[in-house]
């Protein structure tokens, strides 16, 4: 390392200072951006950990950013109990979409906003028991548990983000650690949680005449199509541009304007409901919940999707939910081996490949991503 | 509540807290460096009570079934050398590569490192909880009514001489003192001729080997270990960090004590089952209330 040093004086040293206490040093965090990655490449803010290098546009890329390419998969879903409609089948496969949903909620808060949260779980720990809890003790309809989940999703989200999201983005990987100990201890514990056993018998939506898992898998295939094309909406909109501002530089976002606190604050509820969202439709799923569904392993899982996906990619985030929802159905007995390569799976992908295996683009057509972006060549065509 | 009853508390208070000032030191010191939370820290507590078995199981027929203190604090300086070397191995391999990169990315190797550690641990002792093979005595005393075993009493002594030994090591020596000035500027610090990259290197074994020490403590006093046992530690130790001010030596370990106490009068009124819960809820009030901690100066990411 250090001869490395020696040979090459001025590009390490810079960058291992500036990002080591950005705080110490008197320019602001984008300054240093500027410093250390040359201005093109910050100039492209919102390609994300993506360097924003121009590539080559393959068919097969272009074939799944055609826009009807998700209406497809979406087809595809639908008609997969007309495929194949053993029980194990369309199990598994409400389980996937599922995760697919906390996978797209957590892409909004660590992907499109750059907030760890590490105790997502607890999210759809509030859901689940939410909708269970009043399904079972107070006989609701599972329908009419939805507002309340939405408001206990949101009052959790209000009350872990409160305090937290003007501190350092640190504080609240670890407070949301917490929180997810804290959401799970307190079910365990407490008379109408149903403590250790959990609550169960929890009704389902209706069979319209079908087979009851075939209609619960519909509704699930609908919710969960529908949290993916608003999630990905999000992301593109107003805010969601605002989201991947603070995320790339929040110093540089709050001189522009941007509400900095309120917009995280934004991040963070939306990635709650659909939290508690999912956990509805898990309750429903599995009719019987317990504590030790909601750990942080949990959370864990749902963070190596949305890593292994690309953070801020919705396509990639499905696809990297998707793999790891059905990876333990094809590892079945070495359960500690899979997550000891998760763990490393993690390091490597964010030395290697920080953007994940199907990254966000930033939002350009391939026709534009192939023309050259420096600027001095239009001002010496101009004069 | 009677007076002796009351001490017992703080006395309880007091051991636990030794334990978690032991581990929110090496939190403190890397947090205060490089502005990393290492969230492999209390894995590397569980790595110090499993190497401190390892030998232990390695070393049983020399010892014989009882362990005298001495022996402990041999196995303890051997397995705090080699937690030491792995968190030294953890940064170069895992930290280092991402000193540019976003903060994002390094939070999320650091969860990356801390699951590779506990399951890379559950894959090679087994997912069961391992029992030590030595046992302190229970021989115990009062002071003023109040109960306190040897092995505790020791332990204490132990986690306090750690302690000193890192004041000292930080306030006196020349590379602790390259370890402040690099928290204050480390760009400074690079003009001046201090090699950051080793300093960083040397931060990491030192608050590594502290929290080894307190593994192979708590694995020889609660006589249980497992891979998961770090995970609740860490986030506790990062709550005591957080209550000193995080980045403050002396604040680490004057938060842990509280946080011991606040647990031990906790545990009194609410009952074991709601510790964690408490010391969480805690954590979050204070960030509530008193962000920089009680030592702490700044903790925003303003410029």
């Amino acid at each position: 390392m250090s001869t490395d040093r020696t040979n090459r004086p001025e590009q390490p040293n810079a960058s291992a200072t500036n990002r080591t206490a950005p705080d110490a040093v008197d320019a602001s965090a984008f300054v240093n951006a500027v410093d250390n990655r040359g201005d093109t490449k910050v100039a492209l803010a919102g390609s994300g950990l993506a360097p924003g290098k121009p590539r080559k546009v393959s068919p097969v890329s272009r074939l799944i950013s055609h826009p009807w390419f998700g209406l497809v998969i979406v087809a595809l879903a639908v008609a997969l109990p007309f495929i194949d409609s053993r029980a194990y089948t369309i199990r598994i496969s409400t389980d996937a979409l599922i995760f697919v949903m906390l996978a797209v909620g957590l892409n909004i808060v660590v992907g499109y906003c750059g907030l760890l949260d590490l105790g997502y779980a607890a999210f759809f720990a509030i859901g689940a028991y939410t909708s269970g809890v009043l399904t079972t003790t107070f006989g609701w309809p599972v329908i009419a548990t939805i507002p309340c989940v939405v408001v206990a999703a949101v009052i959790g989200g209000l009350l872990i983000g409160g305090p937290t999201l003007r501190l350092r983005s640190d504080y609240l990987a670890i407070v949301t650690l917490g929180f997810g100990e804290i959401v799970r201890i307190t079910a365990n514990n407490l008379e109408f949680t149903g403590g250790p056993n959990g609550v169960f018998g929890i009704p389902d939506f209706g069979d319209f005449g079908l087979r009851a898992d075939i209609a619960t898998y519909w509704i699930v295939t609908v919710v969960v199509a529908l949290a993916v094309l608003a999630s990905a909406r999000l992301g593109r909109g107003r805010l969601g541009r605002a989201w991947r501002f603070v995320r790339e530089d929040e110093d540089a976002a709050e001189a522009m304007g941007i509400h900095t606190y309120k917009v995280k604050f934004a991040a963070y509820v939306t990635g709650a409901i659909f939290g508690g969202l999912a956990g509805v439709l898990f309750a429903v799923h599995q009719t019987a919940i317990s504590p030790p569904s909601f750990n942080f392993l949990y959370s864990a899982l749902i963070l190596m999707a949305v890593v292994l996906g690309g953070m801020g990619s919705t396509p990639g985030v499905v696809v990297g939910a998707v793999i790891i929802a059905l990876l333990p159905e094809l590892l079945r007995g070495v359960e500690n081996w899979r997550y000891f390569v998760f763990g490393v799976l993690l390091i490597v992908l964010m030395i290697f490949r920080p953007q994940g295996i199907w990254p966000h683009r930033v939002g350009e057509t391939p026709a534009k991503v192939r023309r050259k972006p420096m600027r001095e060549d239009d001002v010496e065509v101009v004069p | 509540m009677d007076l002796e009853y009351l001490l017992q508390l703080i006395l309880n208070g007091l051991f636990v807290g030794s334990f978690y000032g032991l581990v929110a030191l090496g939190y403190s010191m890397v947090y205060g460096i490089i502005k990393l939370l290492n969230f492999a820290h209390g894995d590397i507590y569980m790595l110090g009570a499993f190497s401190g078995y390892t030998l232990l199981t390695i070393g049983a027929g020399v010892i014989g079934g009882q362990a005298s203190i001495i022996v402990l604090v041999v196995i303890m300086l051997i397995a705090m050398v080699l937690t030491g070397t792995i968190g030294l191995i953890l940064e170069r391999v895992a930290y280092r590569p991402l000193r540019s990169a976003p903060r994002l990315s390094v939070l999320i190797t650091a969860v990356g490192a801390s699951f590779a550690l506990e399951y890379g641990i559950a894959v090679s002792f087994g997912p069961n909880p391992r029992v030590y093979p030595v046992g302190l005595g229970n021989e115990s005393f009062t002071i003023f009514g109040a109960r306190l075993t040897y092995a505790q009493l020791a332990m204490m002594l132990i986690a306090v001489a750690l302690m000193v030994g890192l004041d000292q090591i930080v306030r006196r020596t020349r590379s602790g003192r390259a370890m402040r000035a690099i928290s204050q500027d480390p760009k400074a610090c690079l003009l001046m001729g201090i090699n950051v990259d080793s300093v960083i290197s040397r931060t990491f074994f030192v608050g590594s080997a502290l929290a080894g020490a307190a593994g192979v403590m708590s694995g020889a006093y609660y006589g249980k270990i497992d891979f998961l046992m770090g995970f609740i530690i860490g986030l506790k130790a990062f709550t005591a960090a957080v209550i000193g001010g995080i980045g403050n030596l002396r604040g680490a370990v004057l938060g842990a004590i509280v946080l011991g106490l606040l647990e031990s009068f906790g545990t009194a009124w609410l009952g074991s089952e709601w510790r964690d819960v408490f010391a969480f809820g805690f954590l979050i009030l204070f960030l509530t209330v008193r962000p920089t901690g009680l030592l702490g100066e700044r903790v925003t990411e303003r410029v």
